[in-house]
């Protein structure tokens, strides 16, 4: 049996009120990849801040062996010093600055009150090279992809030294593409002698890298599950995940009554709003039904959020081409989320703390904010109404909180992605966009999200479910349009699309640019 | 829900601080800070801070802009106003309206200017900020001798915004004044029952009866004591009339309406609130003309109370409107503040400035110890809320 690099043993951690961790231990071997799988709250981040000195010793119980000693890490200067890196879910790169200075910074080249410049670009060049990016390391981090500024961040924690990497879901704003890419690094960090620790909502991903899966639930850790062979069931993680057997991920539609076209665009074709030569979406042409779900697949960045949003009043680019035909008529919609929510059109954005919800406010203000007129007589609003209004989407979407008055940005992502679509179901919309309606959520919520799906489809709205989770595109639509660089290129039915002909569409396609 | 008594005394920090401050100087004054005339002091030496901290509590909403242009436009505006007045002999009520014309027509272009075109505010204000002292100080200095246009003239202007209701002599008791404590009083007490009341009703959460009564008897307190002590010296002053009217009108804005709420989710997070179908660049518009607006207000009572325009007029005034803000919660980076908090910060830097006057400190040591006091309020605001978490 391989040395044990790193043992947490009985950790517990509380907060006020609530214990986040409870005698909770995990064993990672040297030299392999351990992945941490757990809904979202069920305490993975709070055991990485207590490993990385985050939470510094003393404030939580239990020990952590790391390399046969016993740490007692107060700052994460110190769990770096020792080889333990974490590489946060969202990327701390400055945009502003060239790939070279964010990869040293706050470990910067060169003497006390010097920076070596030439050192540093030159030692950076190496780091890139180690995670195949031949960008040079003085190019801007905001002139690169995301995909590539995942790759810096790695880049980056390399250049600490790192013996023990942590990686909190590296992929969740990654593409198809890219995240097997990265995955595949990590593969080829694994040969050299890397050790790893991977945080992942994405099964399909710890099947694939992952040699032992640790399951976290509710601060607990539930079990170690072996993966040597890399082809365990997802069936088996979710149940140790949830507690209890899922028989069905997507639940079933019932009584499917799809009627005639609600909403029409021909010709659709937007321009970027900075740079007008470049075209995002290009001579699109689709359509929903009443009582229809129509996925949206296509990777990031093929143009579906673009899309969407020029449809909802033009509130993203420049339209310079193209109909709208809502209910049979042709529409021209004034270029505001106003006049497009007046035509009952709802967009659920994918990005909920960016643009969709202000998290400094409470429930009750966010589920009323897209149609707060109909709650004021004279703008003088009804606040008794108002909270009646938020109660009664908080029951119906069984959102988790003490009460609406709470805020939402106290909320887990799941119950915040219900608030969101409470706010928009509000507006009494008959075309719901919903753009990455699961992201970043977990099993559980995900499963309410899709029923919620489902009863809006029941009621006679229509639904178009941007996505690129395809078993989900697969599961929820009765259409599927696939979108690939700005263009959609091709349509199907449900029942005839299966992940190969939709991957064969995209290839085929091209990869557009 | 019931709050502990814990939770009443981290929500109401400022209020508590404020006694605290108030009390310590009222015995370090030997009670002279408790008289008739001091009180009368405090309303009419703070007034302008109470109107203009309103408009900056509406813009600071709007996510932590500030206005810096709003001190020297009162100089501006004064001079014009005083120029009109006493050197041309025109009505107060026109001058009033020439004031409130100019006001409005450079709110227009400063809410333009940052809502349409993008600058960031504290730019845009701060062209005002510089120009407008220049041209107020011009306006003086051609038309007087020394720099300074008297309107002591100008009765009428001087009584409406200066003047008292029913004025009576120093400690006799004042009649209508109480009387309209009195009525002030039972009205608060009543809107507390009233909304308690329809609240049960309805089946919601509301204060706890003692609550609710322990909150009322100190509001009926607080309202009858300031309308004593008023009424010994000698009336409702009018100034506080216009306080009064532009509180409770922009604490009504803020609580109950719509373009209220959009203040708030525009400052909390304005993509969101433009994908709600906000006009959020109307509500950016709206704020900085309201702020002017509000501008012209704070000049014509401070004309009125320093009974001539000079050019020093309206100095510092936009930092003690951001104070009264931030010490009364309002948040630095907007969302997040109420008109009361406001009211009770701004009281708090008036009782202090008072406190050190009657103390007769050093007015060097003054400026130091306030700007201690302000950091360490708001400091120790932070901190209780954080242990409150």
């Amino acid at each position: 049996m391989a040395k044990i690099l790193l043992e947490m043993k009985n950790i517990t951690k509380t907060f006020p009120g609530v214990k986040a961790l409870d005698n909770v231990n995990l064993k990672v071997e040297e030299g392999e990849i351990h992945a941490l799988v757990g809904e979202n709250g069920a305490g993975k981040s709070t055991l990485m801040n207590v490993l990385s000195g985050i939470y510094p010793y003393g404030t939580y119980e239990g020990d952590i062996i790391y390399n046969g000693e016993t740490c007692k890490f107060n700052t994460i200067k110190d769990s770096e010093g020792k080889g333990i890196v974490i590489i946060h879910q969202e990327l701390a790169l400055v945009p502003e600055m060239s790939i070279g200075e964010n990869m040293y910074l706050g470990n910067e080249r060169g003497s006390k009150s010097r920076i070596d410049w030439d050192t540093t670009y030159v030692e950076a060049d190496k780091y890139l090279k180690m995670v195949g990016l031949s960008e040079s390391s003085k190019v801007l981090v905001k002139e690169i992809g995301t995909g590539k500024q995942q790759l810096v961040e790695i880049a980056k924690a390399l250049a600490k030294n790192a013996k023990l990497l942590i990686l909190d879901e590296p992929t969740s704003s990654l593409n198809e593409e890219d995240s097997k890419a990265l995955l595949d690094l990590m593969l080829g960090f694994k040969k050299q002698g890397m050790t790893m620790i991977i945080i992942t909502h994405k099964l399909n991903e710890v099947s694939y890298v992952a040699d032992k899966i640790t399951v976290v639930r509710d601060g607990s850790t539930i079990e170690t599950i072996d993966n040597a062979g890399h082809n365990i069931d997802e069936d088996r993680i979710i149940k140790g995940m949830v507690g209890r057997e899922i028989t069905n991920r997507f639940p079933k539609r019932e009584n499917v009554k799809i009627g005639e076209i609600n909403m029409e665009v021909s010709g659709w074709t937007v321009h970027h709003p900075l740079y007008p030569e470049r075209v995002v979406v290009d001579n699109v042409s689709m359509n929903v039904r009443k009582g229809e779900v129509v996925g949206i697949y296509g990777l990031m960045g093929a143009g579906r959020t673009e899309l969407a949003m020029s449809i909802f009043g033009q509130s993203y680019g420049i339209l310079t081409a193209g109909s709208l035909k809502i209910n049979g008529q042709e529409v021209k919609l004034k270029k505001t989320p106003t006049d497009a929510i007046k035509h009952k059109i709802a967009y659920v954005t994918e990005d909920r703390k960016g643009n969709g919800l202000v998290l400094s406010q409470s429930i009750k203000v966010n589920t009323s904010l897209a149609n707060l007129d109909s709650l004021a007589s004279k703008t003088v609003i009804d606040k008794d109404k108002e909270y009646l209004v938020a109660e009664d989407y908080r029951e119906k979407l069984k959102i988790k909180t003490p009460s609406v008055e709470q805020l939402v940005g106290n909320l887990s992502g799941g119950n915040q992605q219900k608030v969101l679509l409470a706010k928009w179901m509000f507006t009494e919309p008959d075309i719901l966009i919903l753009d990455e309606p699961t992201r970043g959520i977990d099993v559980g919520a995900k499963y309410e999200i899709y029923c919620i799906i489902n009863d809006l489809a029941a009621a006679g709205k229509s639904v178009i479910m941007i996505s690129s989770e395809l078993p989900e595109v697969l599961a929820m639509s009765d259409r599927i349009y696939i979108m690939n660089a700005a263009k959609i290129v091709g349509e199907m039915k449900a029942s005839e699309a299966t992940q190969e002909n939709i991957m064969a569409a995209i290839l085929k396609s091209g990869r557009g640019d | 829900m019931k709050k502990s008594a814990s939770q009443i005394l981290k929500d109401n920090t400022m209020l508590i601080v404020l006694v605290v401050v108030y009390l310590a100087f009222t015995l370090a004054t030997r009670g002279s800070m408790f008289s008739p005339f001091n009180f009368n002091e405090l309303v009419t030496q703070n007034a302008y801070v109470f109107i203009l901290a309103s408009g900056m509590l509406m813009c600071m909403l709007t996510g932590g802009n500030i206005d810096l242009s709003c001190g020297s436009l009162v100089c501006f505006l004064g001079a014009i106003g005083a120029y009109f007045m006493a050197i041309r002999g025109v009505a107060p009520g026109i001058s009033i309206i020439l004031m409130l014309i100019i006001g409005v027509i450079y709110g227009c272009i400063l809410g333009y200017l940052v809502a349409y075109v993008n600058i960031p505010p504290w730019i845009a204000t701060l062209a005002g900020y510089l120009a407008f002292r220049g041209l107020g100080t011009d306006i003086l200095s051609s038309n007087s001798n020394t720099g300074s246009i008297s309107v002591k003239s100008v009765e009428g202007f001087l009584k409406i915004f200066a003047g008292r209701l029913f004025p009576t002599k120093l400690n006799v008791l004042n009649i209508p004044c109480i009387t309209v404590g009195i009525i002030a009083a039972v009205l608060v007490v009543l809107l507390n029952v009233t909304s308690r009341a329809t609240k049960l009703k309805k089946g919601y959460e509301a204060d706890s009866a003692g609550m609710m009564l322990g909150k009322s008897v100190l509001e009926a307190a607080v309202i009858l004591l300031v309308a004593y002590k008023l009424a010994l010296a000698g009336g409702i002053p009018t100034v506080l009339v216009w306080v009064a009217i532009v509180v409770l009108f922009y604490s009504f804005i803020t609580e109950k309406t719509t373009i209220g709420r959009h203040f708030y989710v525009v400052g909390g997070n304005r993509e969101a609130a433009r994908l709600s179908g906000v006009n959020t660049k109307r509500i950016m518009f709206i704020a900085y003309l309201n702020m002017a607006i509000v501008t012209v207000i704070t000049t014509w009572v401070v004309l009125a109370r320093v009974q001539a325009a000079n050019s020093t007029a309206g100095t510092n005034y936009e930092m003690d409107a951001i104070s009264a803000c931030v010490v009364g919660g309002v948040s630095a980076y907007g969302g997040a503040g109420r008109i009361v908090g406001m009211v009770i910060g701004a009281t708090l830097i008036g009782v202090i400035n008072l406190g050190m006057n009657l103390l007769s400190w050093d007015a060097n040591w003054q400026k130091v110890i306030k700007g201690v006091v302000l950091l360490g309020a708001v400091a120790f605001d932070i901190l209780s809320k954080r242990n409150a978490k």
